[in-house]
């Protein structure tokens, strides 16, 4: 895998022998974050800074493999629905060839993606520019270093607006293994399709803050857990997420990525 | 445990990061960096400091391959590494290198390109003094722990 390229949580791992926080005790409130920059460095922080924030983190290296790691890059990419729940993207503004910006446009207009909170980092403290992406639907906006005050505040806005949710399991058509979470919410029916594995779009009335905001689904961090049979998961309840739900996140990995 | 010890490395530690702070060589975003590191992640500022400087390296090879004939200098590069250089220097603290970069941006812009020259020499001594001093810090830390003592908290406010 090149140094630069693709995701880098892998990398990360092998760098930082995160033994440590891998094996660390499930925290029911993790949420999982798409974090895009084109710096190798400025990836490495933020990834740091989201996991010590307990959130699960997926790094790339530009708006392309965001979207590819979304599925948004083709139309063929919905057939194979397989894809991890994301609660959070983070990109970096100035990025070649797909600005912060071009990818959070083309987030909003994806059905499956745009409840899904946008942040922008930036260095550079250009009102128009925060306008803009606040305008297009930015959640937040981010001068970069960012800090871990910044991350902490943003992991506690998603984590208000989750516990306020229900918790309503995403159907992953293609998990013939793990978890088909078909409970349906009392409130307004999820829209989940064979053809697409939307994230959890909680519509605005389970949580009376941001209506933007996906309830979070959680996950084992480690990569050894046993799928969860079904009768796990229909009495399960996010405040009790068994320890070993399915690394979906493997399935994802595709050549691509790296 | 040799506690007359560890508080005597203990001490040159403080005092060796609080001077760094006041020359100028970090700000407070290392601050931030270490607030990051922990028993589980040990090495993490020393590892991404590792990465800034191998990026340092790179990116002044690719500016100065971009500065090196007067008559056909590609100024967007240049202007893209100093870019990419002030972001990561930013990124982990490293002032004294990002406060070039802002220079060396401004010359770019007017297309400058004995101040580019000027400006990238002055970035590499940095980066390098920067190098040698971290490096330092991050021995001391060793002897710290090999010591059987705890890297303290340094509070640079």
């Amino acid at each position: 895998m090149a140094r630069d390229g693709g995701v880098s949580c892998l990398r990360m791992s092998e760098m930082m022998n995160v033994g440590g926080i891998e094996s660390a005790p499930l925290d029911l409130d993790e949420v999982h974050v798409l974090a895009v920059d084109d710096s190798l460095v400025d990836r490495i922080v933020i990834e740091r800074l989201l996991r010590i924030t307990s959130c699960k983190v997926t790094a790339v290296d530009s708006g392309w493999r965001a979207l590819e790691f979304l599925g948004l890059d083709n139309e063929k990419a919905s057939a194979e629905f397989d894809r991890l729940k994301v609660d959070l993207i983070i990109t970096d503004y100035c990025m070649p060839g797909m600005t912060g910006y071009e990818l959070l446009k083309k987030i909003k207009e994806s059905s499956n993606f745009r409840e899904v909170p946008v942040v922008i980092m930036s260095s550079e403290n250009v009102l128009t520019r925060i306008d803009r992406c606040l305008e297009e639907g930015a959640q937040d906006f981010l001068l970069k270093p960012v800090k871990l005050a910044d991350v902490k505040r943003l992991r506690n806005h998603l984590t208000k607006d989750v516990k306020l949710s229900n918790g309503n399991k995403r159907k992953l058509p293609d998990d013939s293994d793990s978890v088909n979470s078909s409970l349906p919410p009392p409130s307004p029916p999820l829209t989940i399709s064979p053809e697409s594995s939307p994230p959890l779009t909680i519509s605005t009335e389970s949580s009376d803050s941001s209506p933007q905001l996906s309830p979070v689904e959680m996950f084992s961090t480690s990569p050894l857990s046993t799928p969860i049979d079904d009768d796990d998961v229909l009495t399960t309840s996010p405040e009790s997420s068994p320890e070993d739900s399915p690394i979906r996140r493997q399935k994802m990995r595709s050549p691509g990525l790296d | 445990m040799n506690t007359t010890v560890v508080a005597q490395l203990q001490r040159q530690f403080q005092d060796y990061i609080v001077s760094l702070y006041q020359q100028g060589f970090l700000d407070n975003q290392f601050s931030e960096l270490r607030k990051l590191q922990d028993e589980g992640t040990p090495d993490f500022v020393a590892e991404v400091v590792s990465l800034f400087f191998d990026d340092c390296s790179k990116l002044i090879n690719t500016m100065s391959a971009s500065l090196e004939r007067p008559d056909n200098v590609d100024f967007k590069q240049v202007d893209s590494g100093v870019h990419q250089l002030k972001g990561s220097s930013s990124s982990v603290g490293a002032q004294r290198v990002k406060n070039v970069c802002i220079s060396f941006k401004e010359c770019c812009h007017v297309q400058n390109r004995e101040g580019c020259l000027r400006c990238l020499q002055q970035v590499d001594y940095e980066y390098k003094m920067l190098k040698t001093k971290l490096q330092d810090l991050f021995n001391l830390e060793q002897q710290i722990l090999q010591a059987g003592g705890t890297i303290p908290q340094v509070d640079i406010n």
